[in-house]
């Protein structure tokens, strides 16, 4: 718990995303050090589902890859495990409620736990629907992320006021990609969201450049980047962990000064 | 609390972003299917555009041949646009209309119900985009074609198995992007809350014509009641108004595409585990992971890893049972029908017909079945002539 309280303790969190195997389990690991070196505050492993409804085309063939490259949820718990051993930086799982459910919600949470996760973020879990997930979550000291998008409106009270750690502030409508334009009006978003709590908003959906990550964080504790970082890795193979900690180096300091 | 649960199944497992759409889907179908006005003009698009009801035939000739029940077909694939899709199409794209949709969006696999969609569609004066799977767009080309001629723009999607349950994926992604103007026209008893009610109910009708007609041929309910399942709409439009008639059996046809022993087949109830998926839990082909298996049938239409939850529920409970059904048998039963009653069903239903098959011979002359045709074969005719080693091309 006191990992992800202090993701927003310094500054603007930087939140990357990769999808954890893709282009394989060991770089992905030197992916996960080499992106908290360069100053990213918490990292979204993605666990790679077949059929990954909220996703972009993006996101799609990195999870299409990781799963051909022959990743799964045991040797992802595996590698969490070896990144423990040099590595605090918070980590949270983003993966859909099938790999979960079919896994184990208990088991998957005690592993979770086991292995040194902080967090969980499942985009097909609405709020009617986190007693599925949350009570495992609960029981083994991992916390639940709640996500509130544009088309949430007067749900997004009731979303606040049980949100724990962080709230996931989708941008736009659609799935996850890069966007030209962010036209939501985020700053709305998140007034309704801390005039419930006060709790940190995190962006995500959309944002790829320096500009819109300083622009989203006047008003969010922090930005999520998922898709521009999967590009890289997708561009550069396993060559891209010097390109990604560049990226994650700038993005971060462009929300810092 | 999670909403539309049958037993354990069920549920509105989708992004944030959806749910007020389901919501706001859920409150006006609660509005609009007490509404005396959108009864009535859905009535009268079931009685004067899709040709309801649609005939209870006796199979004469199936039944001396097969020399025990007696075979009823309820025919579906009579209806305009040749098959039972047309039964829920109708209903959501009026209710979308009267949502003030301008647009609607669907998925297909055989094409059935894109064609379908699309017909509603431009009966009704919507915008209409259709996704279907990369490699059904290639078996069923003609559909792909009628369903342009409709207006429709169709979508071939490329990802993942394409096939039925990335074309569901992609129609949820379009979705996700456009809830203002757009209703998903979901196509079987499947899918988030409302979604499993509201396309059973419109499909119910099959089931409640069937029993007033059987009542007035035989003045008695049938003994056992026959569909194929892939997402399970016709199955479940036919078995709702009888589920509490203990003495009819009720009985699905699932895929088993080259045998339930094989990795290729589409044979969710012998063959899944539970899972959460497509915004539901239900029963679902996948591997130890919960990674959707890539499943496999002769048929586009049952060429799916899942099944509605409520078949997931009744079969839970004991009330249904669903059996396999191979291509090899799903053909023979094709080629059986056409020859013996002069009916080409679509290859779907011919699942049906090829376990009516196995089970009539052991019911006695004083029961009765009913297979639901649930739609015509016109579109299999190339797919089964190639299945023959007849190098036929639409």
């Amino acid at each position: 718990m006191s990992r992800i309280s202090d993701v927003f303790k310094n500054n603007k969190a930087f939140i990357p995303f990769v999808t954890a195997g893709d282009p394989n389990l060991a770089v992905t690991e030197q992916l996960v050090l080499a992106m908290a070196e360069a100053g990213a505050d918490l990292i979204e492993l993605g666990i790679p589902f077949s059929d990954p409804v909220a996703e972009g085309i993006v996101i799609q063939k990195a999870d299409e890859r990781a799963l051909a490259a022959g990743a799964t949820t045991d040797k992802i718990f595996e590698m969490v495990r070896r990144i423990r051993t040099r590595c605090q930086v918070p980590l949270a799982f983003m993966t859909y409620a099938n790999p979960i459910f079919v896994y184990g919600a208990d088991r998957f949470l005690a592993n979770c736990r086991q292995c040194g996760i902080d967090a969980l973020i499942v985009p097909d879990l609405p709020f009617e629907e986190k007693g599925e997930i949350l009570p495992f979550c609960e029981k083994h000291g991992v916390t639940l992320i709640s996500l509130i998008a544009p088309s949430s409106r007067e749900r997004i009270r009731r979303i606040a006021e049980e949100a724990q750690g962080f709230v996931y502030c989708v941008s736009s409508m659609g799935v996850t990609g890069v966007r030209k334009e962010i036209t939501t009006d985020i700053g709305q978003m998140i007034a309704l969201v801390k005039g419930v709590q006060d709790i940190p908003c995190a962006v995500g959906f959309g944002i790829s450049t320096p500009d819109q990550a300083k622009k989203m964080t006047q008003s969010a504790d922090g930005v999520i980047v998922g898709s521009a970082i999967v590009k890289l890795v997708e561009q550069y193979g396993e060559n891209c962990v010097g390109p990604v900690r560049d990226y994650v180096r700038e993005m971060k300091q462009a929300i810092t000064s | 609390m999670s909403k539309g649960r049958f037993g354990v199944h069920g549920g509105q497992f989708i992004p944030e972003t959806l749910m007020n759409a389901v919501t706001e889907l859920e409150k006006a179908y609660d509005h609009y299917s007490k509404d005396a006005d959108f009864c009535r003009e859905l009535d009268g698009l079931l009685k004067n555009y899709a040709g309801r009801p649609s005939l209870l035939y006796f199979a004469e000739k199936m039944t001396r041949d097969l020399n025990g029940a007696k075979i009823y077909l309820k025919r579906e694939d009579l209806n305009h646009t040749g098959s039972h899709k047309i039964n829920n199409v109708l209903g959501q794209v009026l209710l979308a209309k009267r949502m003030g949709k301008t647009r609607v969006i669907a998925e297909t696999g055989a094409g059935q119900h894109g064609v379908a969609t699309a017909t509603a569609a431009a009966l009704m004066g919507m915008d209409c985009d259709i996704y279907m799977g990369h490699e059904d767009t290639q078996r069923q080309a003609l559909n792909v074609y009628r369903m342009e001629l409709l207006g429709a723009k169709v979508h071939p999607v490329t990802s993942g198995t394409q096939t039925l349950k990335d074309a569901v994926n992609e129609t949820l992604r379009e979705w996700t992007s456009r809830i203002e103007d757009t209703h998903y026209v979901l196509g079987s008893v499947m899918g988030p809350h409302p979604f499993p009610t509201i396309v059973r109910d419109f499909q119910r009708v099959i089931g409640k014509e069937v029993r007033s007609q059987m009542l007035e041929a035989e003045g008695r309910l049938p003994d056992a009641l026959i569909a194929c399942v892939g997402g399970g709409s016709n199955a479940m439009g036919l078995f709702y108004d009888f589920i509490q008639d203990e003495s009819v059996a009720l009985i699905g046809c699932e895929a088993a595409g080259r045998g339930i022993d094989t990795p290729e087949h589409a044979a969710t109830i012998a063959k899944g585990t539970p899972g959460i998926f497509h915004g539901m839990k239900s029963y679902f082909c996948q591997d130890e992971y919960g990674q959707i298996a890539p499943v496999y049938s002769i048929s586009a239409g049952l060429d799916y890893p899942g099944i509605g939850p409520e078949h997931a529920h009744l079969f839970d409970i004991g009330r249904t049972r669903y059996v396999p059904v191979t291509d090899d048998e799903a053909v023979a039963a094709f080629e059986y029908l056409a020859r013996t009653e002069g009916i080409i069903p679509a290859i779907e239903s011919a699942h049906a017909v090829a376990y009516a098959r196995k089970l009539a011979p052991t019911m006695g002359k004083d029961q009765i079945m009913v297979i639901n045709l649930s739609g015509r074969g016109d579109k299999d005719v190339a797919a089964i002539a190639r299945y023959r080693g007849v190098d036929l091309h639409e």
